[in-house]
């Protein structure tokens, strides 16, 4: 569904992605995990034309979205939704028009349709009696998931997720990550999760794919990606105390 | 789109190198600040949406009616000193009867419509640059974009349009409570009486001071929007960013009011 063809991303003189090639399958959940600025999150904004490679292709089906000309990313980047880190939430509307917002400014809904729509995904993360909140008043955690209800709302192929879990309680975390594998199970929604917990990675992806150096090191499943004997992997998953026996096995995905 | 790739150059190796980079990179900067402009006006069909009303109203009260007490203080007290340098020169020629039109002349041609200019660029300018600033190191405008929202249509045009009307209306307030500031110290302190003083306001002003004035005002109120937008959606670095496009705001818009002013009054006269 979404292909990486030979991706180097520079910034200046500074390399992040080197020759990075793979490959996101429909309907799966596949979460990037890696250190911090090995160009996880860069490589979410190339899927979307955020940026654009500096050389190579990112495709999305039969389109090169690295290459699509300006008046096609509309089209391109409806079929997303894309959960920020920071929420990005806008200031002045509270969180119901926030979440509103892409229906009023990109559908022909009416407004009893639209506030269907919106209490359903505010209902969906726990937020239904939230709505006049504005993003200020929220908490980080909260504010998080306004900006996941505003991305689902849509109801988009494909999710982008960038650190869903970061700063959030643990309860509010598996939430999340219920969430993310209940919006793929039901609706068939392809999830892209860029995360640092590898506890959430392994509970609810299909794969797992570890970048480090620009490149992709590996790619597993979560059983065989916890066998890993690469030591990048294994430095990792130890350095969140995961042992192969650990508490992700009772994870969300049967 | 206003989410970009950063522009990071090799370091030049050469003196004329360097020369030809800065001329490069100067011209790159004018011309996506003036793609904003264009854009913010090609968007203005959209003005009659529902969504656009509300925000265009929105911004009319942030910009125009909270400015109001400034603009007020500043346009008053110009029109006192105006007066008072003014008249205390022609009371040698014995003259002063004739401040009125020269507060008026000078309010509408010039005064009126660089004090507003000068004052919503501080105010209101500044506060759009820094809303702008923060708004792209968030990643809301990131998101806007996602969305397939055009920043441009939803955050630019609405301030263009403001600002198109603010300030020439601004700018005519200012001229008024200007002359009533020279009026007031005409009276007190240079002994003109009320009639003298707007008779010979009216007496030498044409509706061409007036027309000059508020087309002054209104491409002030362009740059304003386009300069604030422009160093907004420019920023990077967090808050030390967000501080440093308001301060560049400010300065820019200072400049170009200047610059933009000397040109339109060296189109009409």
């Amino acid at each position: 569904m979404i292909r990486f063809e030979h991706v180097t991303k520079k910034f200046g003189e500074k390399t992040v992605l080197n020759d990075l090639s793979y490959e996101i399958k429909q309907g799966e959940v596949f979460c990037l995990v890696g250190p911090s600025g090995t160009g996880k999150s860069v490589s979410l904004k190339l899927m979307i034309r955020l940026l654009t490679p500096t050389s190579g292709e990112v495709w999305l089906d039969d389109v090169c979205v690295s290459r699509a000309e300006s008046h096609l990313l509309p089209k391109i980047r409806s079929r997303f939704g894309y959960l920020f880190q920071s929420a990005a939430l806008l200031a002045w509307m509270n969180v119901f028009e926030n979440v509103a917002l892409p229906l009023r400014e990109k559908t022909k809904l009416s407004e009893a349709e639209i506030r269907e729509k919106v209490c359903s995904a505010l209902e969906k993360v726990g937020l239904a009696k939230d709505g006049d909140v504005f993003p200020s008043d929220l908490s980080g955690g909260m504010q998080k998931r306004a900006g996941l209800a505003r991305a689902i709302v849509t109801e988009p192929e494909i999710l982008i997720y960038d650190e869903p879990t970061s700063g959030l309680d643990p309860v509010t975390a598996r939430m999340i990550d219920t969430m993310i594998v209940d919006l793929n199970d039901r609706l068939g929604t392809t999830s892209v999760v860029v995360t640092h917990d590898l506890h959430s990675a392994l509970a609810i992806s299909d794969r797992i794919a570890m970048l480090g150096g620009g490149k992709i090191i590996d790619i597993q499943p979560p059983e065989a990606f916890i066998q890993s004997k690469v030591p990048e992997i294994k430095a990792f998953l130890d350095a969140q105390y995961i042992t192969q026996r650990g508490s992700w096995e009772k994870g969300m995905k049967s | 789109m206003i989410v970009r790739d950063p522009v990071l150059r090799l370091p030049p190796k050469h003196f004329i190198q360097k020369i030809g980079q800065y001329f490069i990179s100067v011209l790159a900067e004018v011309g996506k600040a003036s793609m904003i402009c264009v854009g913010a006006f090609t968007n203005m069909r959209f003005m009659f949406t529902r969504r656009a009303r509300a925000e265009i109203i929105r911004q009319m009260y942030i910009s125009a009616v909270k400015s109001l007490p400034v603009v007020s203080v500043v346009a008053f007290f110009i029109g006192m000193i105006l007066a008072l340098q003014i008249g205390i020169e022609l009371r040698r020629y014995n003259q002063e009867s004739l401040i009125g039109s020269a507060v008026m002349i000078s309010m509408l041609r010039e005064m009126g419509p660089f004090m507003s200019g000068i004052v919503l660029a501080a105010c209101v300018g500044a506060a759009m640059a820094a809303q702008m600033g923060t708004m792209t190191v968030n990643e809301e405008i990131a998101a806007l974009e996602v969305m397939s929202i055009d920043p441009l249509r939803f955050l630019v045009m609405p301030r263009m349009v403001t600002m198109i009307l603010a300030v020439p209306m601004l700018s005519f307030y200012t001229c008024l409570l200007a002359l009533v500031g020279g009026a007031v110290v005409g009276y007190t302190q240079l002994s003109v009486p009320w009639s003298a003083y707007w008779t010979s306001a009216f007496d030498f002003a044409g509706l061409r001071e007036l027309y000059v004035g508020l087309f002054k005002a209104f491409i002030f109120g362009i740059v304003i929007v386009t300069v604030s937008c422009y160093e907004g959606f420019a920023t990077t670095r967090g808050a030390v960013g967000v501080g440093e496009a308001t301060r560049r705001s400010v300065i820019s818009n200072f400049l170009l009011i200047l610059i933009f002013g000397y040109f339109v009054t060296r189109l009409f006269y």
